[in-house]
C-alpha cells in the first residue's frame, strides 16, 4: 500500500531554502509570491498490515527530526491517485 | 587516555581526528567502524568526526544516529565516557538525542568554510578547562547545516546552566544565539561545529584547539 509522508519545517522555523527559492522566483519575476516553504515527501510501499500508529512511529524515530519539522502521512486511499 | 574515533560511511575528518588525540594523548585512538556494536574496554573518550556521514542522506546526522556503534555509544555515555561530536558529530549527537536541538541549512545557504572568531563561554567542563572564560580564540568552520535552532525554553536552559559552551563571535550561520558549541546536562557530551582538530599546531596555522583536547587529558587525569 503506497503512503506518502510530507515533511515541513515547523512555523517559525526560518527555513533558508524555502527563502532562497523565494528570491529565485522574484528574480524570475514571478510577483506576487508571499512566501515559499521547502519540505519534503517520503513515498512508502507498505505491507497492508502496516498500520498508522507503525507509521507515525517511523516518522517520530527517523523521517521527521520532530524538533524542527512537522509531518502528515497520507494513505493511498485518500491520496487522489497514487499511481501504479 | 584512551580514545575512540567512530567511522562512518562519509566521515572525512575521522583521520585528522586521530591525528590529534594521538599528538595530544600520546597515544593511537582505536577507530571503530559503525557497524561495531561494541567499543573497546576502559575508553576514556569518544569522538565522533565530521563528514558527510552516509551522504546526509534524509538530514545530516540521521542515518549514522541509527547505526549500531551509536547504541554503544549512548551507553557509553550514560556511563560517564566522554563523548565529542564535531561538526557531522555535532549532527550525529542531536539526531541521537544525546544533545538537544537541531542543525539546520546555514541561514545564508552558503557551504561556509573559513576560520571564525569564537567565545568561550564556560570554561569549566572538561572539554573546555583548557581555556579562560570569556576568552576569544579561533577555530576553522566547514559546514552546511551548521545552523543550531531550539525552542525558546531549551536555549534559556542551556544558557543558565552554563551548558553554551562556544558561542561565534560574529553571525556564522544563523545560529540560534550564536551558539557553537553545547555540553549535556551530565556534562560529558560535547558538540560543537568547529574543528578543534584542525587547529592543533603550528604548521595548521593556528593551534587554538589543541587545549580542547588537553582540557579533556587533565579531566581524566592524565595532564599534558
Amino acid at each position: 500500500m503506497k503512503t506518502r509522508v510530507y515533511v515541513t519545517l515547523k512555523n517559525g522555523v526560518l527555513d533558508p531554502q524555502g527563502k532562497a527559492i523565494h528570491h529565485a522566483l522574484e528574480g524570475l519575476g514571478f510577483s506576487g509570491v508571499n512566501d515559499v516553504r521547502a519540505g519534503k515527501l517520503i513515498e512508502l510501499d507498505l505491507d497492508p498490515q502496516v498500520g498508522e500508529a507503525e507509521v507515525e512511529e517511523m516518522c517520530r524515530k527517523l523521517l521527521a527530526n520532530t524538533v524542527i519539522e512537522n509531518f502528515r502521512i497520507e494513505r493511498a486511499e485518500s491520496a487522489g491517485s497514487p499511481g501504479a | 587516555m584512551n580514545s575512540a574515533v567512530i567511522v562512518f560511511p562519509g566521515s572525512n575528518c575521522d583521520r585528522d581526528m586521530a591525528e590529534a588525540l594521538k599528538l595530544v594523548s600520546g597515544r593511537a585512538p582505536a577507530m571503530v567502524w559503525h557497524r561495531e556494536s561494541e567499543l573497546p574496554d576502559g575508553l576514556d573518550l569518544i569522538a565522533i568526526p565530521g563528514g558527510f556521514s552516509y551522504g546526509d542522506y534524509l538530514r545530516a546526522g540521521a542515518m549514522a544516529a541509527q547505526a549500531p556503534v551509536m547504541r554503544a555509544v549512548r551507553e557509553a555515555a550514560e556511563r560517564g565516557v566522554f563523548v565529542l561530536g564535531v561538526c557531522n558529530g555535532f549532527q550525529v549527537l542531536t539526531e541521537s538525542h544525546l544533545l538537544p536541538g537541531a542543525l539546520m541549512r546555514n541561514a545564508g545557504i552558503s557551504f561556509v568554510c573559513r576560520d571564525v572568531p569564537l567565545i568561550v563561554e564556560n570554561s569549566q567542563s572538561a572539554f573546555t578547562g583548557g581555556y579562560e572564560a570569556g576568552e576569544r580564540i579561533a577555530l576553522p568552520v566547514a559546514h552546511h547545516d551548521g545552523n543550531y535552532q531550539a525552542d525558546a525554553e531549551t536555549l534559556d536552559r542551556l544558557e543558565g546552566e552554563g551548558r553554551v559552551a562556544l558561542r561565534y563571535a560574529d553571525a556564522v550561520n544563523g545560529s540560534a544565539r550564536d551558539i557553537a558549541g553545547i555540553i549535556n546536562d551530565a556534562g560529558n557530551v560535547m558538540g560543537l561545529m568547529p574543528h578543534p582538530e584542525r587547529a592543533v599546531e603550528p604548521a595548521h596555522g593556528n593551534s587554538d584547539g589543541r587545549r580542547l583536547f588537553e582540557g579533556l587529558l587533565e579531566a581524566v587525569g592524565q595532564p599534558a
